[in-house]
C-alpha cells in the first residue's frame, strides 16, 4: 500500500518537476508582458526533440543537451523579435493567437526536419532502479528533481542578486515605473522569452529520459504546464512550482488510482475548477483595476 | 456598417448561393460548399462572441463536437428522431456553457481562453476513450437526417439545407450588430466598465452570447455528423477548435461577412495544404502568425478600410 | 432628501486607508465640487459612489436609497451617471454608437430582439439615434456626427463621454476631472457645459483641479485631504477656510 503510494509520488513529482518548469516559463513571460505564451509547451518539446536528434546524430549527451537548449533559447528570442515585437500594441487576444500561431510553427517545424516518430533520451546515469522504501524510481528521476532545485535556485538568485534580474522583477510589477527609471522593457521582454525558452528545453531534456518525446508531445506539456501555473496563480514564482508539482501528483495519483487513460482529463478539470472558482490560484495577487 | 451596405451584403451572398449551383459543380464542389457553410455558421456565432464581446474561445469545437456525438449518439444508441436528438444535444450544450461560463465571465480574457480550451481537450479526450459510446478513434456510423416521413440525402439538398441556414445566420447576426444589444456587445469589447456604467451588465451579456455560439455549433456540429454519415474524435479536436478561430480571425473580427469569407479561406486551406504533407501544420502555423501581425482586424475589415480610405 | 448622503465610508488598499471615515452630503440640483490634491481619495471616493469599488465600511444613498457596494449597472437603472479620469470611450465604435450605449437601459436589448429586428424595434433606434445626434450638438461634437471615435481628438472624446452619460438621463451625474489635459478655452467650455447641464436640473458631482473652474460652477465644496474630509461649505465658505487655504490654496487665494 505505502510502496505504491511512494511509487505514484515519485513519478508524480518528477513530472511534476517539468511542469513547474514549464509553469515557470508562464510565468516569466506573463510578468513581462500579460501575454499568455501558447508556445511554451513547444519549448518543451523543442528541447527534447533537438537533444535526441543530436544523441542519434552522434553527439555526446552533454554536447547534445547544450545544443538543444541553445537552439530554444534561441527559438524563445525569435519569437519576441519576429512575432511578438511587430504586433506590438495589438490586443492581448490578437497576441495569445499570435503565439499559437508560433507553437503551429514550432511544431511544424519540427514535423518537417525531425519527422513524426517517438524519441527518447538516454538516461544521464544509467538505468539501474533504484529501491527507496519499497518503491522503485529510475535514477534520472533524482536527476529530474536535483536539476529542478538547481534552475530553481539559480533563478532565485538571478532575480534577487542580479541587476537584470531586477530588472525583470521591477518590470513585472509597473512596467511604466520600470521605463521610467530606465530599464528597457523591451530587452527585458525578450529576456523574458529566452529564459522561458531555455528553462522549457531543460524541462524537456531532463524527462525525455523518461518519456517518449514526438513533435506533437508540447501541445499537451503546455497546457498542463499552463494548468500548474494557473494552479499556483499565473504570474507567481512559487506558485509555479507548487503548482507544478502538486499537478503531477494528483496526476500521478489519478492514474494509479482511478483510471490510466483519463489522467490527461485530470489537467484539464483542474484548470476548469481553478478556474471557476479559484481564479487566482493559490498565491496570485489581487488585482485591483484602476478606472 | 451601414443598413444599406448590409442589405448589399446579405444580397451578394444570396447570389454567390444561388448561382453556385447553376455553374454545375461535382461531387466534391458541393461538398466543399456544403462544408462552409456549416462552418460558416460556427464562425457567425463565434464572431459575436470573439469579435463583437471580445471573449476568446479556444475550444468551440468540443460544442460542435457534443452536438455531432449527441445526435449520433442518441440515434444509433438510443434509437431517437435526429430532430429530437439534435434539440437535445443543443439544449445540453447549451446548459454547460452556461454552467462554465457564468463564474468566469467576471474574470479577464485569457481565463475563458484556458477555460475554453481546457473544455475542448476534455471533451476530446471523452470521445476517444468512451469506445463504448463513441467508437473512439476508430469513430461510430451515423444514420442519415430523416424527419416528417422525408430523408435528407443527396448533395444538392444539404446545399439547399446549410445554404439556407448560412443565410438566415449571417441576416440575423447583422441585425443584432446594429442593435441595442449588438451596441451593448461592441461596449463590451471597447470598455468594459464604461458598458457596465451604461447600465449594461455585462456579464450576462456575455454569458448569454457565448451560449448562443455554443448552441449554434452544437446545432452545425449535429448537421455535420448526418451529412458526412460518420463520426471520429478529429470533428471535436483542438485542432479544430484553432481552425474555427484561425476563420474569425482571418476572416475579420467584428465582421459577418469575414465570418463568411475566413469559414471559406480555411475550409479550402488545407485542400491546397494536404498536397504539402508534412508541412501543412508549418504553413499553416505560418500563415496565422503573419496574418494577425499583418491584418490585426482580418481580411474584410481591412479591405473594407482601405477601400473607405481610397474614396475619401 | 438629498443626491447623494455618504455616511462613515471606509475603504483600505492593503494597507493604504484610500477613505477614512467620510461624510458628506449632496443637495439636489446643485453643482457639487470635490477637491484635493492627487492621492487624496477623489477617483476612489467616485468609483465607491458608482459601485466599481465595495467599501470596508460606511454607507452611501442615492436619493434616499442604500447603494453601498451595488453594481455600477443597477445603478444606472437608479438614475447614476459618470465620466472618467481617464477616457473610457469604445474605440472600436462609431461616435454615434458610443453615444447611443448610454441610452441602453431605453430600449429593447435582449440579443433576440436585436436578431429579429422589429419595425418597433427600428423605430426606437432611429430615434435613439436622433436623440444621441442632439446630445452631440450640446456638448459641442455635432462635427464628429459621422466619425468613429478613434478618429477624434482628446478634448472631444471627453465631450463624447459627457454625451454618452447625459444619453441615460442621469439625476446625478459624477464627472471625473472633466477638464484634464484642456486648454484654457476647451475648460471654459466645458464650464459653460457643465452649467448648462445644471440648468436641466441634474446633480452634478465635479471631481477638479481647475480651481477657476471649480470656483465659476460649484455650489458647494467637499475637500479631501489623506481620504478625510478637511472641509465642506460653500466656495466662499471653503475659499476662507484657513485649513484649506494652509493645506491647498495658499498659493492661489
Amino acid at each position: 500500500m505505502i510502496s505504491e503510494l511512494l511509487q505514484f509520488l515519485f513519478s508524480g513529482l518528477t513530472v511534476g518537476a517539468m511542469y513547474a518548469l514549464a509553469a515557470l516559463g508562464y510565468a516569466l513571460i506573463y510578468n513581462a508582458s500579460h501575454i499568455v505564451n501558447f508556445a511554451q509547451g513547444e519549448f518543451i518539446m523543442l528541447g527534447a526533440m533537438t537533444a535526441t536528434a543530436f544523441v542519434e546524430a552522434g553527439c555526446g549527451l552533454p554536447l547534445a543537451i547544450s545544443l538543444a537548449i541553445a537552439i530554444s533559447v534561441l527559438a524563445g528570442i525569435g519569437m519576441e523579435r519576429l512575432a511578438i515585437r511587430p504586433a506590438r500594441g495589438a490586443p492581448l487576444v490578437t497576441l495569445l493567437i499570435i503565439t499559437l500561431g508560433v507553437a503551429l510553427v514550432i511544431r511544424g517545424a519540427v514535423q518537417v526536419t525531425l519527422g513524426k516518430g517517438n524519441h527518447m533520451l538516454p538516461a544521464f546515469s544509467g538505468d539501474a532502479p533504484i529501491h527507496l522504501g519499497g518503491a522503485t524510481m529510475v535514477p534520472q528521476s533524482l536527476w529530474v528533481l536535483g536539476i529542478s532545485v538547481l534552475v530553481v535556485v539559480l533563478l532565485a538568485w538571478y532575480f534577487g542578486r542580479t541587476v537584470s534580474g531586477k530588472a525583470m522583477l521591477a518590470t513585472s510589477h509597473n512596467r511604466l515605473a520600470a521605463e521610467l527609471v530606465g530599464i528597457s522593457t523591451q530587452r527585458v521582454l525578450l529576456a523574458s522569452f529566452a529564459l522561458s525558452g531555455g528553462l522549457g528545453a531543460i524541462g524537456g531534456v531532463i524527462t525525455a529520459p523518461i518519456t517518449f518525446t514526438s513533435y506533437d508531445a508540447g501541445v499537451v506539456l503546455g497546457l498542463k504546464g499552463f494548468a500548474a501555473a494557473a494552479l499556483g496563480g499565473i504570474g507567481s514564482g512559487p506558485g509555479a512550482i507548487v503548482g507544478g508539482l502538486l499537478l503531477g501528483v494528483i496526476e500521478s495519483l489519478a492514474a494509479g488510482y482511478v483510471s490510466a487513460p483519463y489522467k490527461d482529463a485530470v489537467a484539464f478539470i483542474l484548470i476548469l475548477l481553478v478556474l471557476m472558482f479559484m481564479p487566482r490560484g493559490l498565491f496570485g495577487a489581487k488585482v485591483t483595476e484602476r478606472v | 456598417m451601414t443598413y444599406r451596405s448590409r442589405h448589399a451584403a446579405l444580397g451578394l451572398l444570396a447570389v454567390v448561393m444561388l448561382a453556385f449551383p447553376l455553374f454545375g459543380p461535382d461531387s466534391f464542389a458541393y461538398d466543399i460548399a456544403i462544408r462552409i457553410a456549416i462552418n460558416a455558421v460556427v464562425v457567425i456565432g463565434l464572431n459575436l462572441l470573439f469579435g463583437y464581446a471580445g471573449q476568446i474561445s479556444l475550444g468551440h469545437a468540443a460544442f460542435f463536437g457534443l452536438g455531432a456525438y449527441g445526435s449520433a449518439i442518441l440515434t444509433v444508441h438510443a434509437g431517437w428522431p435526429p430532430l429530437l436528438a439534435l434539440a437535445a444535444s443543443a439544449a445540453a450544450t447549451g446548459a454547460l456553457a452556461f454552467v462554465i461560463a457564468r463564474p468566469i465571465m467576471r474574470l479577464a480574457g485569457h481565463h475563458l481562453a484556458m477555460a475554453t480550451l481546457s473544455l475542448g481537450l476534455i471533451a476530446s479526450i471523452v470521445f476517444n476513450n468512451e469506445m463504448r459510446w463513441t467508437g473512439g478513434s476508430d469513430g461510430m456510423s451515423v444514420p442519415p437526417l430523416d424527419a416528417f416521413g422525408w430523408t435528407l440525402s443527396g448533395e444538392p439538398a444539404w446545399y439547399a439545407l446549410t445554404g439556407v441556414l448560412l443565410f438566415l445566420a449571417a441576416w440575423a447576426a447583422s441585425n443584432l450588430v446594429d442593435s441595442p444589444a449588438g451596441r451593448a456587445l461592441q461596449a463590451i469589447r471597447g470598455s468594459e466598465v464604461a458598458a457596465r456604467v451604461a447600465g449594461i451588465d455585462t456579464a450576462r451579456f456575455k454569458t448569454r452570447v457565448f451560449v448562443l455560439s455554443a448552441i449554434l455549433a452544437s446545432v452545425m456540429g449535429s448537421l455535420m455528423a448526418h451529412y458526412v454519415g460518420f463520426l471520429t474524435p478529429a470533428a471535436a479536436g483542438l485542432t479544430r477548435s484553432i481552425e474555427f478561430v484561425m476563420m474569425v480571425v482571418l476572416g475579420g473580427t467584428a465582421s459577418v461577412f469575414g465570418s463568411v469569407v475566413g469559414a471559406g479561406l480555411i475550409t479550402l486551406l488545407p485542400q491546397f495544404l494536404h498536397a504539402f504533407e508534412s508541412w501543412e501544420t508549418l504553413l499553416l502555423g505560418l500563415i496565422l502568425t503573419a496574418a494577425m501581425i499583418f491584418m490585426r482586424a482580418g481580411i474584410v475589415p481591412t479591405l473594407r478600410a482601405a477601400f473607405a480610405r481610397s474614396k475619401a | 432628501m438629498s443626491a447623494l448622503d455618504v455616511r462613515g465610508l471606509s475603504i483600505a488598499f492593503g494597507g493604504v486607508k484610500a477613505i477614512q471615515d467620510l461624510s458628506f452630503d449632496v443637495h439636489q440640483g446643485t453643482v457639487h465640487a470635490i477637491i484635493g490634491p492627487n492621492g487624496a481619495g477623489k477617483t476612489t471616493l467616485i468609483n465607491l459612489v458608482t459601485g466599481i469599488y465595495a467599501p470596508d465600511s460606511g454607507s452611501i444613498e442615492l436619493f434616499g436609497q442604500e447603494v453601498a457596494g451595488t453594481a455600477p449597472e443597477r445603478l444606472a437603472r437608479a438614475g447614476l451617471g459618470r465620466t472618467f479620469q481617464n477616457l473610457q470611450v469604445c474605440m472600436n465604435m462609431s461616435a454615434v454608437d458610443n453615444v447611443m450605449i448610454g441610452a441602453h437601459l431605453s430600449l429593447a436589448s435582449s440579443l433576440f430582439a436585436g436578431m429579429l429586428r422589429t419595425p418597433s424595434l427600428r423605430r426606437a433606434d432611429a430615434a435613439c439615434r436622433d436623440r444621441a445626434l442632439e446630445l452631440m450638438a450640446f456638448v459641442g461634437v455635432a462635427q464628429y456626427a459621422t466619425s468613429d471615435a478613434s478618429q477624434m481628438p482628446y478634448g472631444a472624446l471627453k465631450r463624447l463621454e459627457i454625451a454618452r452619460a447625459l444619453a441615460a438621463s442621469p439625476k446625478l451625474l459624477l464627472m471625473d476631472e472633466p477638464a484634464a489635459g484642456l486648454n484654457h478655452t476647451e475648460t471654459a467650455e466645458i464650464e459653460t457645459l457643465i452649467r448648462r447641464i445644471a440648468e436641466t436640473g441634474t446633480t452634478v458631482v465635479l471631481v477638479e483641479h481647475d480651481m477657476k473652474l471649480i470656483m465659476g460652477v460649484s455650489d458647494r465644496i467637499l475637500v479631501l485631504h489623506y481620504g478625510k474630509r478637511l472641509a465642506l461649505g460653500t466656495t466662499q465658505e471653503v475659499r476662507s477656510h484657513p485649513d484649506v487655504i494652509s493645506a491647498y490654496l495658499g498659493a492661489e487665494a
